[in-house]
């Protein structure tokens, strides 16, 4: 399924889309895929695969812990193809990986492209990359089919958040706050104005992401935006669990309780 | 030398201005999360509003002549050139004989009072070897601003007598322990900080790197080093240096001495970067002899990175310069040929250390020692006479144990060695 069906399919049902993050590599290749799986399986519509970077700056400490250990582990870009190849042949839910952009432009930026296309990837999004200097990366995606997802945030100008729709493919990342990632108490009265800034000009689906962890808050971003995206909440599944199996089925769990928060706004 | 008003406002040099602002060549740009783009927007309409202010560049000159100390003197060292650089003229640049001890409070005066002119009450800082650290603490202390310093936990401790004075100074201190806990993870938690609290605070970074504007900002603020070299050189010697050395790390003080001699043909520029252990052995932060282009922290530049641009740790017994990226301008300097960039090990820059120590009675920083022992190779190398302006960029008390513990001075419990023989 494409990125755009996913969203469509949620529409049509009344609903906003789920995006589950968790990087590659943690708790190891395998390890990452089941996950994956079963967050899929209970529930998540979309996901985002983390490649694993030395300096992550959106990232806060959960995201930033795991993906140290992933390095550690030796998790390099292959492995991160691996990841999405296992995870889009399993399952019917769009593949995106994100990622900083040096990996990517030391990996080669057509080369990038072309080989994710080809292990059934649906796009990239990329935190520290702007539309003003993807000079290189959109023509590479528009020829290989694959979504690019750049990010506006609450302190973008309207000016910005039109420029950066426009270089947009398959939905818009709202950050909800002006911070790093993790979980918050509260997602942040911003996210709202700027989902409603946002779209003012596109048509894309806007995504939420940053805060969110339980589902009050997925049901409360449901309520303005096309998407809820979680990520340090799963990571953290993984984190505090005994072994790979017992986090998989705990972020599982978490993406149940996730899904049913997106099925009802408040 | 007149220097009430700064020369911030003069036409960067055609060898290195871009058509677009804040590239240098294929370097440069910003490669930021979304959220600081108007931060940067801000600042970069700041600084060039400042720029043509004249009250901004009299208020800031005022301020360097005042509170700095400059005009730095130019100090020629003649028995290091007779005994340890084959017989060279080195003239060595005084930075560290400015306030704070070292050129990093040229640039953060500037970045404090545009932070000021922006209406923000809070400024967060980096800081490796602690001396744009302390600088930053200093400058906030002088203008009322809040002041956070981000440090790598390994440098608080190679370089606590640091976090002391940024401490006494009224700044809050607070150790980076993820990745390397050096100057690297110093800046990735502050552009973290900074993310969150942009509405209310400003970066004031240290070095030419990161993203658009802090190259070109931290450049023109450091500029003032190479255009009181250009013509003390002149008065001093009646024609311009055959060479001038600055040692690298970010490359502020290098782009700061440099920049003045970029249209200069006969003037030969070198940056000198750490070398550690040495560069085949890996332990190094030699971004541009042994690094490749890629982004880090904000701009396309050279970087030690490894086949999956991951970034590798840098090595070098200098804080100061442990820092695996480099500026974008250095990178584009070095490609165009303008520049030329060696390595300098551990232990070449600790004799040059030594050297300057014995035969001229000035400590410098052990960052400066770099740029010393490149003089010293470029003594041998032009031969006597040849005329050598290296930039002196800061004094080394704050590297008096680390040079103590070299020499074998000092024992692991601080004590003087000699003392612990006679026990």
């Amino acid at each position: 399924m494409t990125t755009a069906a996913a969203f469509e399919k949620a529409r049509a049902e009344g609903r906003a889309a789920l995006v589950g993050y968790l990087p590659a590599g943690y708790p190891s290749v395998d390890g990452a895929i089941d996950a994956f799986k079963a967050m899929i399986d209970s529930g998540v519509d979309i996901v985002e695969v983390g490649l694993p970077y030395s300096d992550p700056l959106m990232d806060g400490p959960v995201i930033q812990t795991a993906v140290e250990a992933a390095l550690r582990n030796g998790a390099n870009t292959g492995d991160v193809l691996r990841t999405v190849e296992a995870v889009a042949a399993a399952t019917d839910a769009p593949t995106l990986v994100m990622s900083y952009w040096n990996p990517i432009d030391r990996y080669g930026v057509d080369r990038f492209a072309r080989d994710l296309a080809a292990a059934g990837g649906a796009g990239v999004i990329t935190p520290d990359l702007i539309p003003d200097e993807a000079g290189d990366w959109l023509p590479a995606a528009r020829r290989d089919d694959l979504d690019t997802v750049f990010l506006v945030a609450p302190s973008s100008t309207d000016e910005r958040i039109a420029l950066t729709t426009e270089a947009c493919r398959g939905f818009v990342y709202a950050a909800s706050t002006m911070g790093v990632t993790g979980t918050r108490d509260q997602v942040g009265g911003a996210a709202a104005e700027l989902v409603a800034r946002t779209r003012k000009t596109t048509g894309l689906p806007v995504a939420v992401g940053l805060g969110v962890s339980d589902a009050a808050q997925a049901a409360e971003v449901a309520g303005f935006a096309d998407g809820v995206i979680v990520g340090s909440a799963f990571v953290r599944c993984l984190l505090e669990a005994d072994d790979a199996a017992a986090g998989a089925r705990t972020a599982a769990a978490l993406a149940g309780e996730l899904a049913r928060g997106v099925r009802h706004r408040p | 030398m007149a220097t009430t008003v700064v020369s911030v406002s003069e036409t960067p040099n055609a060898t290195t201005q871009s058509e677009t602002p804040g590239r240098f060549g294929p370097y440069g740009g910003r490669y930021v999360p979304e959220a600081l783009v108007a931060a940067l927007d801000e600042l970069d309409r700041e600084y060039q509003a400042a720029v043509a202010d004249p009250a901004f560049g009299a208020e800031l000159g005022g301020l360097l002549k005042s509170y700095t100390g400059r005009p730095t003197p130019i100090t020629e060292a003649g028995r290091f050139g007779a005994e340890a650089a084959s017989g060279a003229r080195i003239l060595l640049k005084r930075e560290d004989l400015n306030h704070t001890g070292s050129h990093k409070i040229n640039n953060v005066l500037g970045q404090a009072l545009l932070t000021k002119r922006i209406g923000k009450k809070r400024v967060i800082a980096e800081t490796g070897a602690g001396q744009h650290g302390v600088a930053t603490a200093t400058a906030a202390a002088l203008m009322g601003l809040e002041c956070v310093i981000y440090m790598g936990e390994e440098d608080t401790r190679r370089q606590a007598l640091n976090v002391a004075r940024m401490e006494l100074l009224g700044a809050t201190v607070v150790p980076v322990s993820t990745g390397s806990r050096t100057l690297k993870d110093a800046i990735n938690e502050a552009l973290r900080d900074w993310v969150t609290n942009v509405d209310t605070t400003n970066y004031v970074f240290g070095t030419v790197a990161g993203p658009h504007p802090f190259p070109t900002l931290v450049r023109d603020l450091q500029r003032i080093i190479g255009v009181e070299a250009r013509q003390q050189v002149l008065e001093l010697t009646g024609k311009l240096p055959d060479a001038v050395a600055a040692c690298v790390g970010g490359g502020s003080n290098a782009i700061g001495i440099f920049h003045a001699f970029i249209d200069d043909a006969e003037v030969a520029l070198y940056g000198y970067e750490a070398g550690g252990d040495g560069i085949d052995t890996g332990r190094h932060a030699s971004t541009i002899s042994a690094g490749s282009p890629g982004v880090l922290h904000g701009a396309r530049s050279y970087l030690l990175q490894d086949e999956y641009g991951q970034t590798i740790e840098s090595h070098s017994i200098s804080a100061g310069l442990d820092y695996p990226g480099v500026g974008p301008e250095h990178s584009w300097l070095s490609d165009s040929g303008r520049a030329a960039y060696e390595s300098v090990t551990d232990a070449d820059a600790m004799e040059a250390f030594r050297l300057l120590c014995r035969t001229e009675g000035i400590i410098p920083a052990i960052e400066s020692s770099h740029a010393l022992a490149g003089a010293r190779r470029l003594g041998a190398k032009l031969g006597p006479g040849a005329v050598i302006l290296v930039n002196l960029s800061g004094r080394g008390d704050k590297d008096v144990d680390t040079a103590a513990r070299w020499f074998g001075l000092l024992d692991e419990q601080n004590q003087p060695s000699s003392v612990t023989e006679e026990k």
